[in-house]
């Protein structure tokens, strides 16, 4: 039966926006033609949507506030624990942890486009994507860090990363005060997303 | 406490996300490759606006992937087009509530 497009009498499938058929355009394609699998897409969409988050970087932080030898081995070569705990990438990225201290802080941006460690973050948030952030962060950090409620003392460095498709960046934040004594998922439970990029602190644990 | 952001705004972000790792995993292209073309299209794009981060990042996302795809041979302009309408086709004479998909005519107009 023809359809009538003016005809909105038949209520029909709501229309999804313009680039989301230009996307199921291309899957059809690259379906019919064998040339890729939709059920690994609906898997990687699941991963990301659900499995991969800002929780998998805290895990590390923790036991790297907790476990001297770990710390050393993050430091040093992370690579191969963090296959073994499956939190890498199949992009072929590195990983390179920052340890703020009171004499530097580290704050993770890409110039280039949005590199940006997902097996241990998730997906960015707009803000690390948008150009303001992309071209400011450079430019001017301590102000940036200020508009993110992140005060640094004069006395301490601020060191800006800029990521790449080869070199991915997670900032280790100073494990806060009052902390002594929690067991490595209470202190995960402090490690924010922002604290990570080096856009906030962890969280003071609440007495 | 803050409610967790959700990964992706919409759901096509997530769908051209999945489809460009998938491809990559399957070796088609380098991911530095990738990072190259993707910087490229947000470059030309920002020089006439500020771009969010968000829809905007994506439509660049998307556009750059559609060049890739092309000049690879994957997937033809005309063909993305055809099936893209196609679906539009699809979407608008199927009645509400049921599962849009497109009929094997469909296919055969828009790719053959």
């Amino acid at each position: 039966m023809p359809h009538d497009h003016h005809d909105h009498d038949h209520p029909h499938a709501l229309l999804p926006p313009e680039p989301a058929l230009r996307v199921r355009a291309l899957e059809t394609i690259l379906t019919d033609k064998g040339l890729i699998d939709p059920a690994a897409l609906d898997e990687i969409i699941d991963t990301y949507q659900n499995q991969i988050g800002p929780k998998n970087g805290a895990t590390v932080v923790a036991k790297m506030w907790m476990d001297e030898a770990f710390r050393q081995e993050m430091l040093s070569d992370p690579m191969p624990s963090l296959e073994e705990m499956g939190l890498y990438g199949r992009q072929g990225e590195h990983m390179v942890f920052l340890e703020n201290s009171d004499t530097v802080h580290n704050l993770v941006v890409c110039t280039l486009c949005s590199c940006y460690p997902w097996p241990l973050l998730g997906i960015p948030p707009g803000w690390f994507k948008s150009d303001a952030y992309r071209a400011r962060v450079v430019r001017e950090p301590r102000k940036v860090l200020a508009e993110f409620g992140v005060e640094v003392p004069e006395t301490t460095k601020v060191r800006v990363w800029d990521s790449t498709a080869e070199i991915r960046y997670l900032v280790v934040p100073q494990r806060p005060k009052g902390s002594e004594g929690l067991s490595e998922q209470e202190l995960a439970a402090l490690v924010t997303r922002d604290s990570m990029i080096g856009t906030g602190l962890a969280k003071e644990p609440q007495s | 406490m803050n409610r967790p952001e959700p990964a992706f705004d919409a759901p096509w972000h997530a769908q051209v996300f999945a489809l460009t790792v998938h491809l990559n995993e399957a070796g088609y292209f380098e991911w530095a490759e990738w990072v190259q073309r993707f910087s490229a299209t947000l470059q030309r794009h920002g020089l006439n606006k500020e771009l969010d981060g968000g829809e905007d990042y994506f439509n660049a996302w998307l556009e750059t992937l559609e060049m890739y795809l092309q000049e690879r041979g994957m997937a033809e302009g005309d063909a993305v087009e055809a099936t893209r309408a196609a679906w539009e086709r699809a979407y608008l004479s199927t009645p509400h509530g049921d599962p849009v998909s497109l009929t094997a005519a469909d296919t055969c107009r828009a790719t053959g």
